[in-house]
């Protein structure tokens, strides 16, 4: 089982790119795939988590993800107050969206950094809610470049289940262009 | 990582690539990954329900928002009643179900509670009824998060109670559950545990209308109303049998809960047949009454419901690598009470392990309790140990589980055959 | 003596007077119309019928010179209260009626 954790904070889609994250995987061949927000009160701005499990077989987990194999962060402020980096696994990949490289990060412990500027991409690809750039789905493709865990393929496909077709070709080309200027 | 990259490179040689467009197959049916509450609002759609009156309270209330989305589209040819409460719902399903209509409705937590009255009216009125519990903790103090005190404290109703562990079976057991209640006239409450399995997104196949509609055939009411042949319905009714007005002996009151028990008792062969029967049309069966987890050779039992009952299964894996022959059994349906197939289950075993996620406040956990009595006529009863865990949505992890089995074995070791519940980290 | 033969799994009954029992022989007193004084009878046309309207029982029809049934009347007396014409009394039990 593949355990993956996503810190964004309230209102930066976190939960909703878990859940696409599953249906990508499950295109993707996983036959056990859950995703589930961190429970409790949800509010705009605040850190939060968001959890997918990816599994050859139905997942018998429930309880909150305590040692990731992933770890996406959204908004890179969040590595000093929200503890993205607890229980991870040794080699885990911790995913960034930053315009840093992976080692101007200052991040040392047993595990691998990527880092994408997925901001720059949601702002090149025109993905803009409500004047801010989303960054949620663009670090789908990060993930893809990254952990190999899905393809663009698979990540095109859950979009177009997520969204109506318009918005899943601005998301999708945001999440291309982040796969690409991904660095690991 | 490495073994996860090695099982996605297994998934990408398999036969598994598809169009991009292609939506993914199973059965007749279309796989969706959904919550537990898109589930249960997807069977009740596909069930056709006519009437929908909920009221909404997390961790319940997407399910009342997914249906209400489905009348708005036209997808479901529903009366939606918006009700300033859920006693006020329960009141509308109750009416609608009298005169002839399917209905459904949803709630949790303080939303149950609030229905209380109704909810022992629609037992006593017999009516099928479905209604899932998103179970959730009570208050005070306040807490939206999941144990199972909600649907559990209600259970003495004269409700059929099933829990499900994970979004198909919600899926499965929704469509079930109307097809028990019609044909045993009693409501059906569907539990499945908040947050854990309404918020977390799973693969669920959804079958096509047409193969629902041929497991379940249009409701037919016990009693048809007719304004030209007018009925007083449960009116007022003493003690005694009496003689009505054309001079046949009618139920007194305890008659009437006679029959109630009764058909709560046959509930059972129903609820096995209706799970067979779904198996026959969908190919898949959840159990019946009861269902197990390595359980065959076990001699330690984790007996739990709902979502608890797969972090049991993940503790029987990692006991079995330690020696321990460890099963689950999960209780599929609470009331009626498997007695008999808890029996036939637990002969083997020298140790039941029971996990509630709520407590008989001043004795111990439900399930443990009913357990226990229900153990008293087996000549072959393990030594049964409760466990309390996970109210107000306190994590439970399947490693704790085990850690609790182990500890019910030492105490079995020195002789003991039960204990007071063990609470399962409990900080206190 | 069982009740299964009346085949019903919940409570029902067909209403009809009496669907309660003979519910007269819980009066204590009884209402008494005076027809001479009842609004209806001297109009000699449909009128008032509050005495119809008010009864919880239904037990006084909607007719001019409407007596009461006596079999189901419980002996209430809010036929006397609302009459706006005084012509009902209630008459205890023990008495001979007029």
């Amino acid at each position: 089982m593949c355990e993956i954790r996503w810190h964004g904070r309230g209102g930066q889609g976190a939960v909703s790119s878990a859940k696409i994250l599953a249906t990508a995987a499950y295109l993707a061949g996983f036959s056990g795939v859950t995703s589930a927000p961190s429970f409790g009160a949800e509010r705009r701005g605040a850190p939060v988590t968001a959890s997918t499990r990816l599994a050859s077989e139905p997942i018998r987990v429930f309880s909150q993800v305590e040692t990731p194999d992933v770890v996406v962060v959204l908004d890179d402020s969040l590595l000093k107050s929200a503890n993205a980096t607890a229980g991870m696994k040794p080699g885990a990949w911790l995913i960034i969206n930053s315009r840093l490289d992976p080692g101007e990060i200052g991040l040392n412990g047993d595990f691998q950094i990527a880092t994408a500027d997925a901001t720059g991409a949601a702002e090149e690809a025109g993905l803009i809610v409500q004047g801010a750039p989303m960054v949620n789905t663009p670090m789908l493709g990060a993930i893809a470049r990254a952990t190999g865990l899905v393809s663009l393929d698979e990540v095109r496909a859950a979009l177009e289940e997520a969204f109506p077709a318009k918005h899943a070709r601005r998301n999708f080309e945001a999440a291309r262009l982040t796969y690409e200027r991904t660095k690991c | 990582m490495i073994t996860e990259k090695k099982q996605r490179q297994g998934a990408k040689t398999s036969p598994k690539s598809r169009a991009k467009d292609e939506k993914p197959q199973s059965g007749n049916g279309r796989v969706a990954i959904i919550t537990g509450n898109e589930a249960a609002a997807h069977a009740a759609r596909l069930c056709r329900v006519q009437v929908v009156a909920a009221y909404p309270i997390t961790p319940q209330s997407a399910v009342v928002e997914n249906l209400s989305k489905f009348v708005e589209s036209g997808e479901l040819k529903a009366e939606f009643v918006t009700v300033e409460s859920e006693h006020s719902a329960l009141a509308v399903c109750i009416a609608a179900s009298t005169v002839g209509a399917r209905v459904f409705t949803a709630t949790s937590a303080n939303g149950l509670a609030y229905m209380c009255e109704q909810i022992h009216w629609a037992a006593g009125a017999r009516l099928p009824i479905v209604m899932c519990c998103v179970n959730r903790a009570m208050a005070a103090p306040w807490n939206v998060l999941n144990d199972q005190q909600d649907s559990m404290s209600q259970r003495d109703a004269g409700w059929i109670q099933i829990h499900c562990r994970n979004n198909q079976e919600i899926f499965d057991t929704v469509v079930q559950a109307f097809k028990i209640a019609e044909r045993v006239h009693v409501p059906v409450m569907v539990c499945y545990d908040g947050f854990l399995l309404s918020h977390t997104v799973m693969p669920v196949c959804l079958p096509r209308q047409e193969d629902v509609d041929r497991f379940l055939p249009p409701y037919t009411p016990h009693t048809l109303l007719d304004p030209a042949d007018p009925r007083n319905l449960n009116q007022v009714t003493l003690a005694d049998p009496r003689v009505n007005s054309e001079g046949v002996l009618c139920h007194g009151y305890m008659e009437l809960r006679y029959l109630h028990q009764e058909a709560l008792v046959g509930a059972r062969e129903a609820i096995v047949a209706v799970d067979r029967e779904f198996d026959q049309c969908f190919g898949r069966r959840w159990g019946g009454m009861v269902w197990g987890y390595r359980d065959e050779d076990a001699d330690v039992c984790l007996v739990a419901a709902g979502s608890l009952t797969m972090e049991a299964s993940t503790a029987v894996d990692m006991l079995r690598a330690e020696g321990i022959a460890a099963g689950v059994v999960g209780v599929r349906a609470y009331r009626p009470f498997p007695v008999e197939e808890l029996i036939a289950a637990l002969k083997k075993a020298r140790l039941a392990v029971v996990f509630d996620k709520s407590l008989s406040y001043g004795y111990e956990g439900p399930i443990c309790a009913d357990l226990k009595a229900a153990l008293f006529q087996s000549e072959a009863a393990p030594a049964v140990f409760g466990c309390i865990a996970g109210l107000g949505g306190r994590d439970v992890k399947a490693r704790q589980l085990a850690d609790a089995v182990r500890n019910a074995l030492k105490q079995y070791d020195n002789g003991q055959r039960t204990a007071p519940p063990a609470w399962i980290d409990c900080r206190i | 003596m069982g009740t299964r033969d009346c085949k019903h799994e919940s409570a029902m009954a067909t209403p009809c007077s009496g669907e309660a029992g003979i519910t007269g022989d819980w009066r204590s007193a009884r209402p008494v119309v005076d027809q001479s004084k009842c609004l209806a009878v001297k109009a000699g046309r449909p009128a008032c019928f509050q005495c119809w309207a008010f009864c919880p029982e239904g037990v006084i029809k909607k007719e001019v010179g409407s007596e009461v049934d006596l079999t189901y009347c419980k002996g209430c007396g809010i036929c006397v209260e609302v009459c706006p014409a005084d012509a009902i009394t209630m008459v205890p039990e023990t008495e001979e009626s007029a």
